[in-house]
């Protein structure tokens, strides 16, 4: 007969027959035996997740429980097999959520401090961590205008990219007269290159619940909102696994602390649009429309979601707040500089020895970053540059390694802070071709309202891909500018208003870039493919035929033991025989 | 979507609600692999809405689509971190192991191969996501590997 469902737990862990044995015993009891089979197997690995203790899967809903010992099988039995309902606490962890390395000398983790430290699974460990104290101490001892005194004295801004106070923001929306008020979590993670808040997400769900929880507390609201985008599947699961857990522990829902304060949340998922990162394009998005930007002011304190007083902060700014009112305003106050205060989390990608997550008290320099904390640059190549700041940000070059990073330095140079992306490129990357990248994203996800943006990102990727197909001519640069500021000028939202800035940034940086594309048809850096050619050095060939049989198109000449040459107007520059040759004979001119 | 009754369950699931739009639009994408008219004229009229509202935000975000898809989607990260960690020649890699080019479906439904914006993995780029699974650092081989081996377990 056919089984309802299937249990299959991974042979190859340790202790594997004892939760065999609970199983078969737990429906035993239940009488579940013909409804569910149990079956030992061996490589349930797969799916690039690491073994974690006695691991099991369920089928068919595809639930995977792992660290699993005796103790939880009567659970599993009981929620997920007779009651369908799974146990989300005992499930995996994603892959990604792999501990962090210890912290480099010159990190301070505030934000990150419980990642991979606590299973994000259980709430107990994040109580452990003085998890749900702040609230707690805020809603039994603090008046709301406390709670904004200490984040007035802590110098928190928005850590979504405008770094706009914090408590600012809360006092408006606070005095808003209007009722109900919402509050809304941005957890629409878009930059290219920033990944802090799926991390957090992923990892300390709680901190976030709690900051928003305080939140709520201050400016009246009772009803909150997470917008977290679908690409992030497991940040949602791990999300609704701790709301779920919060509820039943009391510290979201009703009367919360027996003091009479309501607050609840929900989650509501993107479905791939960037520019729902931008905060009233999020808010329609919540109310179920096309997610486009609307003028400001009015502000969403004044009138955001379904016209009421909203208040709307980044994934990051919320889950500083607990330690904030745990530690003091000055505490925070007294990390980073004057006008930033705290710590910052950045994502490190690109050509840099250690890629991840860091978080770093604001005021350290690129320098410190780039060398200290990254490593240096891969293969112990020259530093170019690091565009901070995602797609509307601008790219820094190494004139201003030793520049701090904080709000007024980075805007001071061109760039932003924004939400914390840092892509570190090195002597190999060519600027106009990374320009030409950023604009292609951002012309892709321009919502089309404003037609600066929507028009003027187009044909400003037309003249970077002319440019780097060695179609440039002179004037080109000056015309680029020219677009760049209108669209800035002409455009409603942050998107419109930041999309010429990569390329604006580059021009006043590595304009000789440029310049040597339009005019010598050069590529400075040999990125682009119209503007570089392969050549055999005759010198070194040794006429070993190994390039001319890898080639994909039949451009390379030569017998063997002869020297060997290539047809540029056949080669296709994908670079096939220089990594073939084996004694580096050929190379890109 | 060829029955009705999952896109009723959808719809029931989120129990009719109009601010649900967009969640129902994307669940109905992913159970069926695109929404097609018939469903969206359904939805608009089970939600009250018109159908120009339905289809204005049907088309707008890019997780829904309104072209059916091959049995394995492939989303390749095309974002400027991945872009610098070697980046094109996975692209171009895909594009000749697949036979298509980005945007297109084989001829015999198998694959569907897309960009994706940033998916949130860029320390270990270049990254793709095949069906739900993340792959990352990726170099032509294993890009072939992974092709094959998901390829053939079909």
């Amino acid at each position: 007969m056919a089984y309802r469902a299937n249990i299959l737990i991974n042979s190859d862990a340790p202790g594997a027959e004892a939760v065999y044995g609970a199983f078969l015993d737990e429906l035993q009891e239940l009488a579940l035996r013909d409804e569910v089979q149990v079956l030992m197997t061996s490589g349930l690995g797969g799916q690039g997740v690491a073994t974690q203790g006695v691991d099991a899967i369920v089928y068919p809903d595809s639930v995977r429980y792992v660290n699993l010992t005796p103790d939880d099988v009567a659970r599993i039995t009981e929620e997920h097999l007779l009651k369908g309902r799974p146990i989300l606490a005992l499930t995996q962890a994603a892959p990604e959520v792999a501990p962090l390395p210890p912290p480099a000398p010159k990190e301070v983790r505030v934000v990150l401090r419980n990642i991979g430290k606590i299973n994000p699974f259980d709430i107990e460990d994040y109580i452990a961590e003085d998890g749900y104290a702040a609230l707690a101490k805020v809603l039994t001892t603090m008046t709301p205008e406390q709670v904004l005194d200490v984040l007035k004295q802590s110098g928190l801004r928005g850590r979504g990219g405008a770094g706009f106070p914090t408590h600012l923001k809360w006092t408006f929306a606070r005095n808003s007269p209007n009722k109900p008020k919402y509050l809304i979590c941005n957890g629409d993670e878009g930059d290219p290159g920033a990944f802090m808040n799926r991390s957090v997400l992923e990892g300390d769900p709680h901190a976030v619940i709690e900051g928003m929880a305080i939140a709520a507390y201050v400016i009246g609201a009772e009803q909150g909102y997470f917008y977290v985008r679908a690409e992030y599947p497991i940040a949602i699961r791990t999300l609704r696994a701790a709301l779920e857990q919060a509820r039943e522990y009391g510290f979201i829902g009703k009367d919360i602390f027996g003091t009479g304060f309501d607050f609840d949340l929900e989650i509501r998922m993107g479905a791939g649009a960037f520019v729902c990162g931008e905060e009233t394009a999020l808010m329609r998005s919540i109310e179920g429309q096309r997610g486009m930007p609307t003028t400001r002011p009015p502000f969403p304190a004044a009138s955001g979601l379904w016209g009421q007083p909203t208040n709307i902060n980044n994934v990051e700014t919320y889950a500083n707040v607990p330690q904030i009112l745990l530690k003091g305003g000055e505490w925070f106050a007294s990390m980073g500089t004057e006008k930033s205060k705290g710590t910052k989390t950045f994502a490190i990608a690109g050509k840099v020895k250690h890629t991840g997550l860091i978080e770093v008290p604001l005021g350290v320099t690129i320098r410190e970053i780039v060398y200290d904390i990254g490593g240096g640059i891969l293969n112990d190549k020259k530093f170019k540059a690091v565009q901070t700041g995602g797609p509307m940000g601008g790219c820094i070059p190494e004139q201003y390694l030793d520049l701090p990073v904080d709000y007024q330095s980075l805007a001071s140079v061109g760039s932003i802070m924004g939400s914390g992306g840092f892509v570190i490129m090195d002597e190999d990357t060519c600027m106009v071709d990374i320009a030409r990248f950023f604009m292609d994203f951002v012309q892709d996800e321009s919502c089309g309202k404003c037609t600066p943006c929507r028009v003027g990102t187009r044909r400003m990727l037309e003249i970077l891909n002319d440019i780097c197909a060695g179609r440039g001519q002179p004037g080109d640069i000056e015309l680029l500018e020219e677009m760049g500021k209108s669209i800035m000028h002409g455009s409603l939202c942050g998107l419109g208003a930041g999309a010429p800035n990569p390329v604006l940034s580059t021009i006043k940086y590595f304009r000789h870039e440029y310049e040597a594309h339009i005019y010598e048809k050069k590529c400075p850096a040999k990125v682009c493919r119209a503007l570089i050619e392969y050549k055999v050095d005759p010198e070194l060939c040794i006429g070993c035929t190994r390039c001319a049989r890898n080639c994909p198109v039949d451009a390379i000449a030569g017998a063997p033991k002869e020297k060997h040459v290539i047809d540029p107007t056949i080669c296709i520059r994908c670079g096939i025989c220089k990594q073939v040759c084996p004694v580096a004979a050929i190379d890109v001119y | 979507m060829p029955e009705g009754s999952a896109l009723n369950e959808i719809i029931q699931k989120y129990e009719g609600d109009r601010e649900a739009l967009v969640e129902i639009l994307r669940d109905v994408s992913q159970a069926a692999g695109y929404v097609t008219p018939e469903d969206m004229a359904t939805i608009a009229q089970r939600l009250g809405l018109p159908q120009s509202q339905v289809h204005s935000v049907a088309s707008f975000y890019s997780l829904i689509s309104l072209k059916p898809m091959g049995k394995h989607v492939i989303r390749f990260c095309q974002d400027a971190p991945c872009h610098v960690a070697g980046g094109r020649e996975i692209w171009e890699t895909l594009e000749q192991t697949l036979g298509i080019p980005f945007g297109a479906t084989t001829d015999d439904g198998q694959w569907t191969l897309l960009t994706t914006s940033c998916i949130g993995a860029c320390s270990v780029g270049p990254v793709m996501m095949v069906d739900d699974e993340v792959y990352g650092n990726l170099t032509p081989d294993r890009v072939r590997e992974i092709v094959a081996q998901v390829g053939g377990g079909a």
